[in-house]
């Protein structure tokens, strides 16, 4: 549990401490190239069911459903599934008060080689400003597991979504 | 048949597997509880096609409980990537019942694209769902409900609604009844 651990874990690995430490135990993902060592990580570990879902929104639903179900959920996805999952964000999750820990690969920011990302890269955290949801960033001394265990606990206090946003930066030590 | 006529099924089958009841947005929902309003029905108000996801995020969390929900061909072609999602597990306790009326019932009964060529079972099959079965009647829907607890039936009904009134419950009480039931 302490803190300094992190400091000698790839970046992947940080964010799976975080996720254990916040006893997460339900995880739906759609893939990013920056999650991949984390969706394995996730995949092996025999105390979370992890299910790959089509498309993030589905995700949300099936995530509320592992909620209503005992569950501690999160979801593993691309800032690119915003998008397609602000109505199941605002008309499941906000109206019924349903927790959910998004962990976000953020692309289409600095760094970003492939331009079609840039428009939500963008646009990221002004839809979450405006839907108030709350979002963590890395800093240079936060410890992303940390970051990773207060969000979820932020995101069970106030049951509400709350978002982990990872930069391209963030994955570079990987 | 109509809607209203598989709920009716629906609501004696849950009763009978004392099972968790998901029901879809709009006059699903109402008519679900204008039949019966248990603790066990958990009413989707909002996110359109999202019903079959809770369902299925429901069964998987609760193997120890049986899972039914009532959806509609409108919701399923909006989320249609649920049927493969569902298909890469198959959970045992978890029965999907897609009342296809070929028309977005809650809003005017306008054509989906089951009125034209879309089979939504052969989808669910396409999709690699090993038990799918379709009915047309309440007597051949009793008689797969009897059998059956878990895949899909595909349930071909004509399109008309009762004119079930609102529900007057928040969605916050709504989810607390059924949490009290569905979370351990
Ligand atoms: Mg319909």
């Amino acid at each position: 549990m302490s803190p300094s651990l992190s400091g000698d874990l790839t970046p992947s690995e940080s964010i799976f401490k975080g996720i254990k430490d916040a006893e997460i135990d339900f995880i739906v993902s759609v893939p990013c190239a920056n999650l991949g060592k984390l969706i394995n990580m996730v995949e092996e570990d025999p105390d979370i069911l992890h299910l790959p879902v089509t498309r993030e929104e589905e995700g949300v639903g099936v995530c509320a459903g592992a909620y209503m179900g005992g569950k501690r959920p999160a979801m593993l996805m691309q800032n690119s599934g915003l998008g397609n999952s602000i109505n199941a964000l605002a008309s499941l999750n906000m109206l019924y008060k349903i927790p959910l820990l998004m962990v976000i690969s953020h692309r289409g920011v600095l760094g970003e080689p492939i331009v079609a990302q840039v428009p939500m890269g963008e646009l990221t955290t002004k839809l979450f400003d405006t839907m108030d949801i709350p979002y963590f960033i890395p800093e240079k001394d936060t410890d992303p597991a940390d970051m990773v265990s207060k969000a979820w606990e932020l995101a069970s206090e106030k049951k509400m979504p709350v978002a982990v946003l990872l930069p391209i930066q963030f994955w570079r030590k990987q | 048949m109509k809607r209203i006529d598989a709920i009716n099924e629906i609501v004696s089958k849950t009763k009978a597997t004392d099972a968790l009841l998901v029901a879809n947005i709009g006059i699903p929902c109402k008519e679900l509880h204008h039949v019966c309003d248990m603790p066990n029905n958990f009413y989707m108000l909002g996110s359109m096609g999202l019903a079959s996801s809770i369902g299925l995020g429901l069964a998987l969390s609760r193997p120890d409980k049986k899972v039914i929900t009532i959806d509609g061909d409108g919701s399923v072609l909006m989320n249609m990537g649920t049927l493969a999602t569902i298909a890469s597990v198959q959970p045992e306790n978890y029965l999907l019942v897609i009342v296809d009326n070929r028309a977005y019932g809650s809003t005017g009964n306008q054509p989906t694209a089951t009125s034209k060529n879309t089979d939504l079972a052969e989808v669910a099959k396409g999709a690699g769902n090993n038990e799918v079965y379709e009915v047309d009647t309440s007597e051949t829907l009793r008689e797969t409900l009897s059998s059956v607890d878990n895949g899909i039936i595909v349930v071909k009904a004509e399109p008309g609604n009762t004119d079930a009134p609102v529900i007057g419950m928040s969605p916050e009480t709504i989810i607390k009844r059924f949490m009290d039931i569905s979370a351990l």
